[in-house]
């Protein structure tokens, strides 16, 4: 579905991305980890056309969209939920959510989704009326994901949906990420908790300062004793 | 159409045209009390616009009355230099006015674009140097061009702006911003104001509605100025400097951020409060035989201010619209 070739991402004179390639397969969860720094979010950021790539190139479902702006990427089918969550906080949930649904025209489907949304986080839906800056950091974390699958899309990008939450959060948030996979949602994960993104995965690759590293299925990338050193902690 | 119905609000607009009318008819307010009536409108235009640049879209702009200024310019040099024309001349005069008011409005709309452009890149504080420079350049270049008067100003401009055509022209921008707001449009603009690239990522070309906002937000400005400048029968480089824009955004966060309803609220209120001192500070030097004059004036409105600032820092109204202001869902109301 997506394959990044060499990307090459500069801020200015500092390349940040020096020579990362991966492939995300439909219907599977792919997960990039790495350390702060390793350019994990930047490269999430080229992707959803929010950086401009300085080399390389990325073929979303054939397509080469290297260059393209981020709010025509959301028309093709990638939503992507950034680092920090990012709500409306002055709106409603319910207007963060109708927001999201903005570039679909048929505003039954929004409805549908918006439902869709409120099925899978209760949470959500007990806080519909209230503003988006009320909400806690799990909560709006929710509503972040929530807003990705109102914007609706073949590919969901996830820039550390587990940052700064309570473990029993982090786990609630990643069974919702796989059962949104399992209804048929590509997944490309970016996380510096590594030991739950593996657990989740189905490939893996280690990004290192600007450039992939190590790669293969998330269960061997979990067994290989430099991630588990590095990473795992174990 | 369902954006275009206002029957509540032509309602009101219609009762509120019918009253002053009838109260000057009747000779029950005079002509300093219908000036401040018509100063009010005029400034219920430009807080109204301004509020779409800065409390809807979230875009810090203080050179407003740069816009205004151009407007002014374009249709005086228009109805005094081009046409000649007075309102003696009957309904040419009137079509040439209103069509030199308009042309006032694009021209100031495409400046708008122009200052629309470094919003792309700058955010807070930066994007509102940007636009005090921007202001100050267009009072600049206007102070420049001895075609228009120079620093003397453009004198000589035929006073065809009466409540009427203010009143209208002010009618018309609240429905025109209201039903934009309203739309799917207008809520590609909040959500620019709420969170920048969560609106990239929701599929909002972002670069296009920040410069839509300064568009239109200018284009009224620009109506505004034309408006002042023939009903002041001048238009002067210095009545579109800094502090005029200041004055406009003070009615924006007076009223409300956001909140439409606050501003036309804010510039009647700011208007009137600014004449009303000073007879309340005329009466009181001679009731108390104080030695307070004229000048006290500024010291009470400034202090008023901080009061309102202190006391409802979210303005008058804060995001709320009066009723007949929302289209459709009552429910709706407040949620802005």
């Amino acid at each position: 579905m997506l394959k990044v070739k060499n990307l090459k991402v500069s801020y200015g004179q500092i390349e940040a991305i020096k020579d990362v390639s991966f492939e995300v397969p439909a219907g599977k969860i792919v997960t990039l980890i790495g350390a702060n720094g390793a350019g994990k979010t930047t490269t999430l950021r080229a992707l959803s056309g929010l950086e401009k790539a300085s080399g390389g190139s990325i073929v979303f479902k054939g397509q080469d969209i290297t260059g393209r702006e981020a709010h025509g990427l959301v028309g093709l089918g990638i939503s992507h939920v950034p680092e920090g969550r990012k709500i409306f906080p002055t709106l409603t949930v319910r207007e963060n959510l109708e927001l999201a649904g903005w570039t679909v025209a048929d505003k039954k489907e929004v409805r549908r989704r918006m439902d869709e949304v409120f099925a899978m986080f209760p949470r959500v839906k007990e806080r519909a009326s209230q503003l988006g800056g009320t909400l806690s950091g799990g909560e709006q974390q929710m509503l972040a994901v929530g807003r990705a699958i109102v914007t609706g899309g073949e590919l969901l990008l996830l820039d550390e949906p587990s940052m700064g939450l309570a473990p029993v959060l982090v786990d609630e948030i990643f069974e919702k990420i796989v059962e949104i996979n399992k209804r048929g949602t590509t997944v490309l994960l970016v996380e510096q908790n590594a030991a739950e993104a593996l657990e989740i995965a189905d490939f893996a690759y280690v990004l290192e300062v600007g450039y992939t590293t190590i790669s293969g299925p998330a269960k061997e990338i979990a067994a290989d004793p430099r991630v588990r050193e590095a990473y795992l902690g174990v | 159409m369902k954006h275009f119905r206002t029957p509540k609000l032509s309602l009101y607009a219609l009762a509120f045209y019918a009253l002053i009318m009838a109260l000057s008819l009747t000779g029950l307010i005079n002509g300093y009390i219908q000036h401040i009536i018509n100063q009010s409108l005029i400034y219920v235009i430009l807080a109204v616009s301004l509020n779409l640049i800065n409390g809807i879209t979230g875009q810090f702009s203080l050179g407003h009355m740069g816009f205004a200024a151009v407007g002014a310019y374009v249709s005086g040099a228009i109805t005094t230099l081009v046409f000649k024309v007075s309102p003696e001349a009957g309904f040419a005069g009137y079509a040439v006015f209103v069509g030199g008011i308009v042309a006032g409005g694009l021209a100031a709309a495409l400046v708008g674009v122009l200052i629309g452009f470094p919003s792309l890149r700058l955010k807070g504080d930066y994007l509102a140097i940007v636009t005090l420079g921007f202001g100050e350049i267009i009072k600049t270049v206007l102070n420049n061009i001895p075609a228009v008067g120079g620093p003397r100003g453009l004198l000589g401009i035929p006073k065809f702006s009466n409540f009427s055509f203010i009143f209208a022209a002010a009618f018309l921008t609240l429905v025109v911003i209201r039903n934009l707001v309203e739309s799917s449009h207008g809520r590609a603009l909040v959500s620019i104001r709420e969170n920048e690239l969560a609106a990239e990522l929701a599929g909002v070309d972002t670069t296009r509605y920040k410069v839509l906002a300064f568009a239109v937000g200018a284009f009224f400005a620009g109506i505004a100025g034309g408006l002042f400048g023939h009903l002041l029968q001048i238009a002067h480089p210095t009545q579109y400097g800094f502090m005029g824009s200041v004055l406009v955004l003070i009615m924006v966060y007076t009223g409300g951020v956001g909140s439409l309803t606050g501003s036309v609220i804010a510039a009647f209120a700011l208007t009137f409060m600014s004449e009303g001192l000073r007879i309340v500070i005329d009466s009181l030097a001679e009731a108390t035989s104080l030695p307070i004059g004229g000048e006290w004036r500024m010291v009470i409105y400034a202090l008023l201010l901080v009061f309102i600032m202190l006391f409802r820092t979210e303005g008058l109204m804060g995001t709320k619209e009066a009723r007949f202001l929302v289209i459709g869902d009552p429910a709706k109301e407040g949620t802005r």
